[in-house]
């Protein structure tokens, strides 16, 4: 007969053994990041940035064509409520777009333009600073990923980004996909998102959908690298960024 | 000592049950967001993004702390006359800090990933310090409270042992309040909370409601109970609350100073909003009237010895200040630092009732843990008094 203490000891040191093999094995299956294998296609680039020429977009249809693209690629639901509505790409006026720094008197052209937003990408993004498990992080390409799939929907790195491009899932967000692209997953109630500068197409060589869907109104490219094209128009062009004061460094341009 | 909370009158188990029951009210409502969504059970939107949980997260760390008033001048500078009211700090202080972690945890959008908080420990986050603290906080109060009753219980001074922890405390409840601020006060496109001011404002909001607090839960134990925690060490906190109040008033002078001599309109945008409306949207105006008039009323009572030291207008005073406190700081805080939004646009908000009956069911897990933590003191030292009396403990 096998006393108590006996039980209780033998039964101690076979959970030791349990809890110890499973942690070697963790460890052992757990690989960094950096080390998976890149797609030999996948676009080379340390800091991706984005110019959008403002002037090029003239009719409401060449907004609506770039903002489709992508929302219908993400499965982005369809929300009316403007209080709760998900939003990876929109518009705004000048004066909402540039608060503070929105000029009176400037042409009567700008002040009625409307200006695509959408995640900045900063170099120095507060969000990343404050989301408390890294589902919002920078990746080596200057790029502001977003893991929906680790968030935990504590909607602090909303307070933290001073450009209102996050945007928390307060609704089902699979009952409001009309039609659902089965390539790119859903999300579910309780996350935050964004976009991701179309990380799953930079990394197959692919440019992200708006730029596509732009047809040459928005440029993309490395803003590190002196050659691209993304450095040439910005050296060209008249271009402004929204809250720069705010030392955030955003990585999209506005050409006007 | 926990068979001592088993003991109780049938009020006792009214009381007991009603907060179970409210308990039970906030989980269905907390389990109705996860299947229905936020747009629905709460008053939130893209643009205010937190409200009144992230409210009272602030507001109950603070009182919280500010059980460090008593256990301060008592253990640390050995001042008699909160020997009977420490324990009363220090479990109130248990049940503040679980009432202030439950407000954070129903605010998650995925409360089965809130693991990931150690899983994926991110020290430039200071969610995950607000965790560390809080958590460290609780343990030392429980510890140090439930230590000291025990040596009481059975006529012992308190071991030695626990004098390192009750020091740690002591430097730990400016901390977690000062944490609480650093949520706030680092975030580069929130002009309304990015002051330098926000840890000490908070504290001194702390140190006015969390006395005001304990002076009306100490007139209820006297009222019901045969433990005096004493008339003097009241009338002190009353007067630590009062010099915390004026502090509390001076630094939003100080705020109204810097906002509208500088005339910057991101820093004078959400005072307007609170005080006078902005761009038409006046949501907070009557609720921050009322919170004003309750703070000059408990200062007027505070203020002049004869209506501090009269029990009636003291309860009267500590109640004012408590609720004044508690709805700026509770709630108008948080809503004020979202508005204007990023564009320049004001998106107001308010509480739902789902979210109030969830908050509703977070304050009633801290009352029930106050209810029977202040059982099992009261009971010893009720037996304390009378076996010993004039002994063990100081009588005015």
């Amino acid at each position: 007969m096998i006393s108590r203490r006996d039980f209780l000891k033998i039964s101690a040191f076979a959970s030791l053994i349990g809890l110890g093999g499973a942690i070697s094995i963790n460890a052992l299956e757990k690989k960094p990041g950096k080390n998976v294998l890149k797609d030999i296609n996948a676009l080379k680039g340390k800091r991706w940035a984005m110019a959008i020429d403002t002037r090029k977009f003239k009719t409401q249809e060449d907004f609506e064509k770039v903002i489709r693209a992508c929302h219908k690629n993400h499965n982005v639901p369809e929300i009316a409520n403007p209080l709760h509505e998900v939003k990876w790409i929109w518009t705004d006026d000048y004066e909402h777009s540039f608060p503070g720094t929105a000029e009176h008197y400037i042409s009567k052209d700008i002040k009625e333009r409307k200006f695509l937003l959408l995640c900045n990408h900063c170099d120095n993004a507060p969000c990343t600073r404050v989301c408390p498990v890294k589902a919002t992080f920078k990746r080596e390409d200057g790029i502001t990923m977003q893991d929906m799939h680790r968030c935990i929907g504590c909607k602090f790195c909303m307070a933290g980004c001073p450009y209102g491009a996050r945007n928390y899932n307060f609704l089902p967000p699979r009952d409001y996909i009309k039609e659902l692209n089965p390539e790119y997953p859903t999300r579910t109630l309780g996350v935050v998102e964004k976009c991701t500068f179309c990380n799953q197409r930079i990394d197959k060589g692919l440019l992200p959908y708006c730029v596509e869907a732009s047809e040459g109104k928005i440029i993309f490219g490395d803003l590190f690298d002196m050659n691209s094209e993304i450095r040439k128009v910005l050296s060209e062009n008249i271009v402004i960024r929204r809250k720069v004061e705010l030392g955030t460094q955003p990585m999209v341009f506005y050409i006007i | 000592m926990l068979d001592l909370a088993l003991k109780g009158r049938p009020r006792y188990w009214i009381w007991v049950s009603f907060l179970i029951t409210m308990i039970l009210i906030g989980f269905i409502c907390w389990m109705r967001e996860h299947h229905v969504g936020a747009a629905v059970t709460t008053g939130l939107s893209r643009d205010v993004s937190w409200g009144f949980h992230v409210g009272q997260l602030t507001f109950f760390v603070g009182v919280a702390a500010s059980a460090v008033l008593v256990v301060l001048p008592y253990y640390f500078h050995n001042y008699k006359t909160f020997g009977r009211i420490a324990v009363i700090g220090e479990f109130l202080a248990v049940g503040c800090v679980l009432i202030a972690m439950l407000s954070v945890f129903v605010i998650m959008g995925q409360p089965s990933r809130v693991w990931n908080v150690i899983l994926h420990p991110t020290p430039h986050s200071i969610i995950f310090w607000d965790m560390v603290v809080l958590i460290t906080y609780l343990s030392l109060n429980l510890l140090c409270g439930w230590t000291i009753l025990h040596a009481e219980k059975k006529s012992a001074p308190p071991p030695k042992w626990i004098k390192p922890f009750i020091y740690w405390a002591i430097l730990w409840a400016p901390s977690i309040h000062t944490v609480t601020a650093f949520l706030y006060a680092g975030l580069p496109g929130r002009p309304h909370w990015m002051t330098a001011l926000q840890a000490a404002h908070f504290l001194a909001t702390a140190f006015a409601a969390g006395p005001s607090l304990l002076i009306i839960l100490s007139m209820i134990i006297k009222k019901i109970s045969k433990f005096d925690p004493g008339q003097q060490a009241i009338n002190k906190l009353a007067e630590i609350a009062t010099y915390a109040l004026i502090i509390h008033l001076f630094f939003i002078g100080l705020e109204f100073f810097t906002a509208f001599y500088s005339q910057i309109p991101d820093h004078m945008n959400s005072l307007k909003y609170l005080y006078v409306g902005l761009e038409g949207h006046s949501g907070m105006v009557s609720w921050m009237a009322i919170s004003t008039l309750l703070a000059f009323t408990g200062l007027l009572i505070f203020i002049f010895p004869p209506l501090r030291k009269w029990n009636v207008t003291k309860l009267i005073g500590a109640v004012c200040i408590f609720f004044s406190i508690w709805m700026d700081k509770g709630f108008a805080f948080v809503v004020s630092g979202f508005i204007p939004n990023p564009f320049d646009r004001v998106t107001e908000a308010w509480i739902a009732l789902n979210e109030f009956l969830v908050a509703a069911g977070v304050w009633s897990v801290g009352a029930l843990v106050i209810t029977v933590l202040y059982k099992i003191a009261i009971t010893v030292k009720e037996k304390a008094v009378f076996d010993k009396y004039g002994q063990k403990q100081i009588v005015d």
